[in-house]
């Protein structure tokens, strides 16, 4: 029941949002995210004992059911959703959209659907809920976006639903393998399928996720979303959105068509290799803030999704670890991005500096969120790319020396943009033009939950290790 | 007598409560208080360092003492604890860190107490001396690379600490991104220890080496000690790595001092020394490691000769003993690399804080063509630099010269190429350092009269840590008295013993050594004097030639320039507008637009008449009749 309500909850308000004006808006918002993380909280904390679950009736004609599971991944994916959802709701406090309550509403039901992919254990809920969290997020862009939003949109719009159709014939085809939706009967189907009918089943299910992840080369769609969406999209598109992509390899890809993974899982390693170096280079010479954290978010997900193709224990913890981890630490960057932009009128770092001087508060954060970026030690993000390294390093893949080490060349290039970016924007002389205010209260209260949760998760990994170490064998297994 | 070692988490503690006080009331925190926090917390560190330093020493101590604070990564069969190690090496690390840091502090509160960003800047320090202390007192690799990449997160802080100026700002990135190659080497050694090994832990790995090391395939054994060994050169700053440490001068001079000379670059030689067990087995990279020294100890006091920023020449200096230690390790004589570690800790933290004190009086100029004559105002600094620059020369009976002749002693015993040209780079190391105090202290003043009129000498805040590490550039020598002298082993060898054994160093006949002690020795005094002679009366040429090269510092940072930095970037921008926007994206466009196009030419089918489509469903049906017929049976 718990499941249902977290899923209920960001629903029903959502759907009410809409008939919401003003200020009412946001802080219905605010209320319905601070319940659902506080739900998100105890079903994580209810993990240590046994999963929960919930099963109900559906659609038996078409042999599906409304069945929700929570096992360590899925927990540790909606605490995540709930906390940056929340943290979201918080930074918007003090800034103004237009339609607020239609705003915050489409914000909500995608946060439904997000709940719902993380939860589903079966698999035509599990492709309706894919749908839910991604509509809104088309309106939203298309509606609140940059100057170039139409265009965008409809490239990410045609991009990504190619991807869920592709998604969607394979999951009716392992259907009707198995004969029904429920998540024991597709895996069991698929496993059961003759390699070559896995073979073809991986593409069409991989290159759905890997456009969602996104995957070299099926990345081009990403940079200009991030780029033109509002940023409480942005958030919700690479905090949580992309997880949702990495999510569906482990729990609907790897266990359906073992014979297919394992066949062209050298293959997915070289490609998330390549755009491991390929993003970070790109990254270097972009000067927009968004477009680099974009390629850096590129680079992050090619590492997870190279580790949890090297099968390895070790490194499919830390692709769990990681992806909670890259999602709060991406949230903070584009928190204060948008604060940027709020204050300076640009996200130009060519125009930018000074912040240090006329916003030192800001600049803390700034620098303490960007050094978790690169996975500087005792900060949360070095965790995973530690264990991720040490997966990929000691994973079943060919030539795995030399993949680790390229994908290292990530930690060096990195630390290039992510510096450069923080000398140009935070230090140097003040821009005189712009009286910049600092962090507002709302601002600061959530850039330190965000600093919270690097700091803790970087000293004491421990909670996220033990929620999710049973399903990182598992996975592997 | 206490139980210190299992006190030892409150070393590092102190620091860190020093750093959080400073750090999360930076806003608010009087300057003066802010000094006496940070201070104190080092000074508090120190005494639990002596403490442990004791009990260590006594007969009492056995084994090393590990200390496990929590479960820091747990996953299936791997295990890392966040552990402490405690033992003679780190022990000694502790005092030299917490001892030289505490002097540096105390010099800063004074030296930085202008400087509206004072508060932040003893925050940083105290993060700093955590992360050290982190770093040495590590059971296990990753502890210590987690210090390791800390101090390089506050050396680049730092370095950066007066981030108005682009160039400063530049030198900090430069650190960092040069410790992050090195770092990667490091990474990927530790990934190599534990594929091979499945620990990280120093205990079981050395035991598992001890007892099945020479079965190990060397070709394993030899690429970890070089990745480890290319994370040394990253942080202390060797050939290839090492033009960062010259631009760190940037940073407030303490820093220098602390950070750039006495501690944090030390940590290569510590890493090794500490993983002497493991390099032991693998003479192939000792030989490497001599060879690069020793190249960077040649290299730097080339360039030293030629600069003239006061802390540009110590810099180099700095670079070039760096070489020297690496050359005692590369030897076999990890001891003697630590000794050397130490003594240099000593005085090239006196001569860095002097050089600061001279800063200060000058009103910022760093340039010893403008001064000369300091010492008739500033006698203290004078004195005190002097006794440093003797002691780093190799005088007899001061600290480097038992330290420096210890190294050349066993470069000799490992092959007598190798001590000939040591002896050339500490002549040279004589030459420039006279060079620097006669440019500095004697003669006549070269600056402006406002400047000469401003000449002072520090107030004792400054001078006090420079009479103590003066004190202890004089005898911190007589811990490792050679053999010859004494008949006895080296007190210091004798204290690491336990925990560092030393590889493969033959004994050499006593009159030998004595003869190549005499002659490293009379070499460097006929330098200092040479040096002494040339610029009493100087006279500063535009340089030609390859005084201009050297003057240019070989114009490595410019082939760097050239051949790496630039490369990259404009392979970047190729990558993004050729590769990216035109070519993925543009096959991804193209795919849509020949979508597209194909429905726009298949809506011309959509013609509305009832004949057309009649024909086309006819067409279609003989198509799949005549397919069945000769392909479907």
């Amino acid at each position: 029941m718990v499941l249902l309500l977290l899923i209920l909850i960001p629903l029903i308000t959502g759907a009410f949002s809409f008939a919401v004006k003003g200020d009412a808006a946001k802080a219905l918002a605010l209320i319905s995210t601070t319940a659902t993380l506080a739900l998100s909280a105890y079903v994580s904390g209810a993990n240590f004992g046994a999963p929960v679950s919930y099963d109900h009736e559906w659609i038996p004609m078409m042999g599906t059911r409304f069945s929700l599971l929570a096992d360590g991944m899925s927990s540790m994916l909606v605490l995540l959703t709930g906390i940056v959802m929340m943290v979201v709701m918080i930074a918007q406090i003090n800034k103004d959209v237009e339609h607020p309550g239609a705003f915050y509403g489409l914000l909500l039901l995608s946060q439904a659907g997000l709940m719902g992919v993380f939860l589903a254990s079966d698999a035509l809920l599990f492709y309706v809920f894919w749908e839910l969290a991604l509509i809104p997020v088309y309106f939203l862009c298309s509606q609140w976006g940059g100057e170039k939003r139409i265009p965008v949109t409809f490239k990410f719009f045609i991009y990504t639903f190619v991807g869920s159709l592709m998604m969607l014939s394979g999951l009716i085809y392992l259907s009707l393998q198995g004969g029904s939706y429920a998540w024991a009967d597709i895996t069991k189907a698929g496993a059961a399928l003759p390699a070559a009918s896995q073979h073809w089943l991986f593409w069409l299910m991989f290159i759905a996720f890997a456009i969602k992840m996104p995957v070299f080369p099926f990345h081009t769609w990403q940079p200009d979303a991030y780029e033109q969406s509002p940023t409480p999209v942005t958030i919700v598109l690479s905090a949580l959105m992309v997880k949702m992509g990495l999510f569906a390899v482990l729990r609907w890809l790897m266990p359906t068509v073992p014979v297919g993974v394992e066949y062209w899982s050298d293959t997915v390693v070289v490609l998330s290799v390549i755009g491991i170096v390929y993003a970070s280079c790109i990254a270097i010479v972009q000067t927009d803030i968004k477009r680099m954290i974009a390629y850096s978010s590129i680079a992050h997900m090619g590492l997870m999704c190279a580790t949890a193709f090297a099968h390895n224990g070790v490194g499919m913890h830390g692709v769990m670890v990681q992806m909670f981890n890259h999602g709060i630490n991406i949230t903070g960057m584009w928190l204060i991005v948008s604060m940027v932009e709020q204050r300076w009128g640009t996200r130009d770092m060519t125009k930018l500096g000074g912040m240090a001087s006329s916003a030192p508060q800001m600049a803390i954060a700034l620098v303490i969120i960007s050094l978790a970026n690169i996975a500087l030690p005792l900060t949360n993000g070095f965790i995973g790319e530690f264990m991720m390294f040490n997966g990929l390093f000691s994973g079943y893949i060919s030539n795995h020396t030399v993949m680790t080490v390229l994908a290292g060349l990530g930690i060096i290039l990195g630390a290039v943009y992510t510096l450069n970016m923080i000398q140009k924007v935070a230090y140097g002389e003040k821009t005189t033009m712009v009286v910049a205010k600092d962090l507002a209260i709302n601002e600061y209260i959530s850039l330190a939950v965000i600093i919270t949760v690097i700091i803790f998760l970087g000293v004491y990994p421990k909670p996220l290790l033990d929620l999710t170490s049973g399903v990182a064998q598992m996975i592997v297994k | 007598m206490g139980n210190f070692s299992q006190l030892v988490y409150l070393v590092p503690l102190f620091p860190l409560v020093g750093f959080l006080i400073n750090g999360l009331l930076w806003n608010k925190m009087p300057k003066s208080l802010a000094g006496i926090i940070g201070s104190a917390a080092i000074l508090a560190s120190f005494c639990v360092s002596l403490g442990i330093f004791f009990e260590v020493k006594s007969a009492s101590f056995h084994e090393p003492v590990i200390v496990t604070l929590f479960d820091f990564i747990q996953s299936g069969k791997l295990h890392i604890p966040l552990a402490f190690q405690v033992d003679q090496l780190s022990s000694l690390f502790l005092l030299i860190i917490t001892g030289v840091g505490f002097l540096i502090h105390v010099y800063s509160a004074s030296y930085m107490s202008h400087d509206e960003g004072m508060v932040k800047y003893f925050a940083y320090l105290n993060l700093f001396v955590f992360s050290m202390l982190l770093l040495i007192l590590g059971a296990n690799y990753l502890v210590m690379f987690i210090g390791w990449e800390g101090v390089g997160l506050c050396s680049y802080l730092l370095i950066g600490f007066w981030f108005k100026k682009r160039e400063y700002t530049n030198a900090a990135k430069k650190a960092f991104v040069m410790n992050r190659i090195g770092d990667l080497g490091f990474l990927v050694g530790m990934l190599l220890v534990l594929y091979n090994f499945g620990t990280l832990s120093y205990k079981e790995f050395f035991a598992t080496l001890g007892t099945s090391g020479a079965t190990m395939p060397p070709a394993t054994i030899t690429a970890i000690t070089i990745c480890f060994f290319i994370g040394a050169t990253g942080k202390s700053a060797q050939i290839p790595l090492y033009t960062w440490l010259p631009d760190a001068m940037a940073g407030p001079t303490p820093v220098s001092a602390l950070i750039h000379a006495a501690t944090m670059v030390t940590a290569g030689i510590y890493m090794i020394a500490r993983s002497h067990v493991l390099y032991s087995l693998a003479p192939f990279t000792l030989n490497i490691i001599a060879i690069v020294g020793l190249a960077t100890a040649l290299l730097a006091a080339t360039i030293a000769i030629f600069q003239y920023d006061i802390k540009k020449v110590l810099a180099y200096s700095t670079v070039s003993q760096l070489g020297f230690m690496f050359l005692a390790i590369g030897s076999g004589a990890y001891t003697i690399a630590v000794f050397h570690v130490m003594t240099h800790a000593f005085f090239k933290a006196l001569m860095f804080l002097g050089s600061g004190s001279v800063i200060h009086a000058m009103g910022g100029e760093q340039d010893i063509r403008k001064m000369g004559g300091l010492g008739k105002k500033m006698k203290i600094t004078s004195v005190t630099f002097l006794i440093g620059c003797l002691a780093i020369s190799g005088f007899p009976l001061l600290s480097g010269f038992f330290s420096k002749d210890a190294i050349l002693t066993a470069a000799y015993a490992h092959n007598p190429i190798l001590y000939a040209l040591g002896v050339l780079a500490a002549m040279m190391t004589a030459f420039y350092m006279f060079r620097l105090y006669v440019l500095t202290f004697r003669g006549t003043f070269r600056g402006t009269h406002e400047q000469e009129h401003h000449l002072h000498e520090s107030p004792a805040a400054m001078t006090i840590p420079l009479i103590v590490l003066a004190i202890l550039s004089v005898i911190g020598g007589y811990v490792g008295i050679p053999e010859v002298f004494t008949h006895k082993e080296l007190a210091f060898n004798e204290y690491l013993g336990p925990v560092v054994k030393n590889f493969g160093i033959h004994e050499i006949p006593e009159n030998t050594e004595i003869m190549l002690m005499t002659v490293s020795t009379l070499a460097s005094l006929a330098m200092m004097y040479f040096a002494m002679m040339k610029f009493r009366k100087p006279a500063f040429p535009e340089s030609t030639g390859i005084a201009k090269v050297l003057e240019n510092k070989w114009y490595v940072d410019e082939l760097y320039d050239a051949i790496i930095v630039r490369p990259i970037e404009a392979m970047s921008g190729v990558l993004d507008r050729f590769v990216e926007k035109m070519g993925i994206d543009g096959i991804v466009n193209g795919v849509g637009k020949t979508v597209k196009w194909g429905g726009d030419r298949l809506r011309m089918l959509q013609t509305g008449q009832v004949g057309f489509y009649i024909f086309i469903m006819v067409i279609g049906m003989v198509a799949l009749f005549t397919l069945s017929f000769f392909w479907i049976r």
